[in-house]
């Protein structure tokens, strides 16, 4: 069977739907009202966003003035990050977090790092998990902040992060708990209500809606310090006009997932197919495991640098990730994390899946991994 | 009153009899930079002159384009008055207003070609300086340290006045060498290897080899925004982009594994050749800096250049790196350089590359592969070319 494309990096981005392109062309052509205008065209435009704000307070289960709309993860992850820190510096100046963590909460937190601030970087186990154990044993009543992500965006690995919430209390520590939620939400349940978070990013892009938008949950029990300044949008956290269509699109996303139960089991079915066959494969690792979430599978062929498998998938319309992602020395600060050895490192790719994968695909994949093997094994590439 | 361009020439006032055929190289090169009808030039006395037809003409953009002309020692934007001493201090006093009343001290340097005009270069100094004196309290003439210097150049048709000169590029114009043909990896070297040939007035093809799928469109495209800046200086270029995965996964095959580097770089460079051959290029050009790298050694030179009968130019052979990286950065392709996407000469890269090959030995080792083969096929079938402007 042949194939126009087989897209299988959908933890960089996801396909919108139809609908939710057409919802986003809509809203933008009609609706290009400045919402914070007083008159009615601005009223109506106002009105979108807040429906749109409700749909995704609704998923997540929390009040409506809980979502602030963002760019994106990675604005998200600076605002939480930052704006609790500020607002939270005179109580302690200790944060927990984990060393396979996004780079937009990494840098962030070395940024931190480098004005004063203590940060402990969590080490996974080289199945790429964190303990609930090291969680306790790092935080202490000096620790003002914890951000540990749902679902690693390299090796899909889950960690443990409902538990977090109770032994911040067990240390009686009033410490912020931040959740990067990008790869999880829409994906695997995501209520804040379980989770106790205080705050929660989660991305558009990432679950079937448009780029350039997102949103932090931000628990109105807490306080954060702004970072930009303007306007009264977004509670004054987030100044600027919103972008309407985006966010119209994004809540039309949300609403599209609902049925993420079902999407999970077919996915699970896709992961296990390219899993199991994978075993019979001669020096083929599998990094990490993320048995809990099939939508990320991380695999080191090795002996082969992932880049030319990437160009050689690529030429023929299969997209995957490496998670190296550049040739020089940029190695998967994940993998790297885990302890995994170089050259397995060097050689692993990122398999990411969405809903709208079919086995077909899975097993037209295998049969071009497989000729890949042959064509590029023995090649005297560096590694 | 005009506002206008004055160009001086560069190394090209030292040539005799050629040196008409030498301008009119330059001319032309600058004439492309400029949008059709929206200056006139006129040349005399090694200064070209852009006289404007059009209104509202962006003049700094267009001296930052014409900067990058070689064969310019120097340009600026100079104010034309009528050749009459009165003209010429009414200009001065009105035009130079802001630079007259913001600095301390001054000086007046004139010049005359028209050795006809009634007062000498020295008396228009002089005249002038104290016109300037006069109406600006706040000046007070230094010959030796002056903040400000106002120039004055009273030439055959008109006088002209300016202030702030900016640097050109120098050299010679592109198109009065030879055209060189040059192997363009993705590196910091090849473009700065490129732009020094063009300085010295060759114009430019460029070779490029990818080796899909070790190498992808990012390189390739990483190339093409290269070139498009180097075109800014060299002129149009012809790039080739060469489909070079076969002939490197046959050395990978058969060849000796340390030999690997050298035997990749003989065949581009008989590549290079025939196309040099076929575009009337009479000499190759490549980015080798002595020593800078396995393949870059003496002995290692040695065995690329016997690859090919041409003359091979190593503008950079005697430069450090960040001799090199300075000039990368000063033609702006340092930053596109270091984008780190893999170029095909560094994927096959042997952990332990030979320094000092035997150029028998690597022939003997060459044998192993079907050069002649390789090469006529990649010629007919894996040629990519790209006018870059």
């Amino acid at each position: 069977m042949n194939f126009k494309e087989i897209y299988f990096d959908n933890s960089a981005s996801t396909k919108p739907s139809d609908t939710v392109s057409l919802e986003v062309y809509k809203t933008l052509s009609s609706n290009f009202a400045n919402p914070s205008s007083m008159h009615t065209k601005g009223y109506e435009s106002a009105k979108i966003v807040a429906q749109s704000r409700k749909k995704i307070a609704d998923v997540l289960k929390c009040e409506s003035n809980e979502i602030y709309f963002t760019s994106g993860g990675t604005e998200s992850n600076n605002i939480a990050i930052l704006g609790s820190v500020y607002a939270k510096k005179h109580k302690g100046n200790k944060i927990v977090t984990s060393s396979c963590e996004h780079f937009s909460v990494l840098k962030t937190c070395k940024e931190l790092e480098s004005k004063g601030f203590e940060v402990v970087y969590l080490k996974p186990d080289k199945n790429g998990k964190i303990h609930e154990e090291q969680i306790f044993n790092a935080v202490d009543s000096n620790t003002i902040f914890v951000s540990i992500m749902a679902a690693n965006n390299e090796t899909g690995v889950c960690f443990p992060v409902e538990k977090i919430k109770n032994i911040i209390k067990q240390k009686s520590s009033d410490a912020i708990f931040h959740i990067d939620a990008v790869q999880s939400f829409c994906k695997i349940e995501t209520k804040i209500s379980k989770l106790k978070c205080d705050l929660l990013t989660v991305s558009a892009h990432k679950m079937h809606g448009p780029q350039g938008i997102g949103a932090l949950f931000c628990s109105n029990k807490i306080k954060i310090h702004p970072l930009i300044f303007g306007g009264d949008q977004e509670r004054k956290i987030r100044p600027g006009t919103e972008s309407v269509s985006l966010i119209s699109g994004f809540a039309k996303a949300v609403e599209e997932s609902k049925n993420f139960d079902k999407n999970f089991l077919k996915v699970s079915e896709l992961f296990k197919m390219c899993k199991n066959s994978f075993k019979n494969f001669q020096n083929v690792k599998i990094n990490g495991s993320s048995d809990f979430f099939p939508y990320i599978l991380n695999i080191s062929f090795l002996g082969i640098k992932s880049e030319i498998l990437l160009n050689f998938l690529s030429l023929r319309n299969i997209f995957v990730s490496s998670a190296s992602a550049c040739s020089k020395n940029k190695k998967s600060h994940v993998l790297k994390a885990m302890g995994l050895p170089s050259d397995r490192i060097s050689s692993s790719i990122r398999i990411s899946f969405s809903k709208n994968n079919t086995k077909e695909e899975v097993l037209y994949f295998l049969k071009v991994i497989d000729n890949a093997l042959e064509a590029l094994k023995n090649k005297n590439t560096s590694i | 009153m005009k506002k206008v361009i004055l160009i001086k020439v560069g190394e090209i006032f030292l040539k005799g009899l050629n040196r008409p055929a030498f301008e009119k190289s330059l001319i032309n090169n600058i004439r492309k930079k400029l949008k059709k009808g929206e200056f006139e030039l006129k040349n005399s006395e090694s200064t070209i002159c852009l006289f404007p037809q059009k209104d509202n003409i962006d003049f700094d953009y267009v001296l930052e384009k014409i900067k990058k002309v070689f064969g310019i020692s120097v340009l600026c934007q100079a104010f034309v008055a009528q050749k009459n001493i009165k003209d010429i201090s009414d200009v001065l006093i009105n035009f130079f207003k802001d630079d007259l009343s913001n600095s301390k001290s001054f000086k007046i340097a004139s010049k005359r070609s028209d050795k006809n005009f009634e007062f000498t270069s020295c008396q228009i100094s002089q005249i002038l300086g104290s016109i300037v004196l006069e109406n600006y309290k706040n000046l007070r003439v230094d010959l030796c340290n002056p903040e400000l210097i106002v120039n004055i150049e009273v030439r055959k048709n008109y006088a002209f006045l300016y202030s702030k000169t900016i640097s050109g590029s120098k050299g010679m114009p592109v198109g009065t060498s030879s055209k060189s043909t040059a192997l363009i990896s993705g590196g910091i070297d090849s473009p700065v290897a490129i732009w020094m040939m063009a300085k010295r007035g060759s114009s430019i093809n460029a070779v490029h080899f990818a080796s899909p799928p070790y190498t992808n469109k990012r390189s390739e495209d990483k190339v093409v925004r290269l070139v498009e800046k180097l075109s800014q200086y060299c002129g149009n270029i012809k790039l080739f982009i060469v489909g070079f995965t076969k002939i490197q996964e046959e050395i990978c095959r058969k060849c000796r594994k340390e030999l690997h580097t050298i035997i990749n770089r003989r065949m581009m460079m008989k590549i290079s050749e025939n196309i040099a051959k076929t575009e009337n290029s009479k000499s190759l050009v490549t980015g080798e800096s002595l020593a800078q790298v396995a393949s870059q050694t003496i002995d290692s030179i040695i065995c690329t250049n016997a690859a090919v009968n041409t003359l091979v130019l190593r503008p950079l052979i005697g430069m450090d790196k960040d001799e090199i990286i300075n000039i990368a950065k000063k033609i702006e392709t340092f930053d596109i350089s270091i984008e780190p996407f893999q170029d095909c000469c560094t994927v096959f890269t042997p952990k332990h590359p030979n320094t000092r090959p035997d150029l028998n030995k690597v022939l003997l080792d060459e044998n192993n592969i079907d050069s002649t083969q390789l090469i006529s096929d990649t010629l007919s079938k894996n040629i990519e070319i790209k006018e870059i402007k």
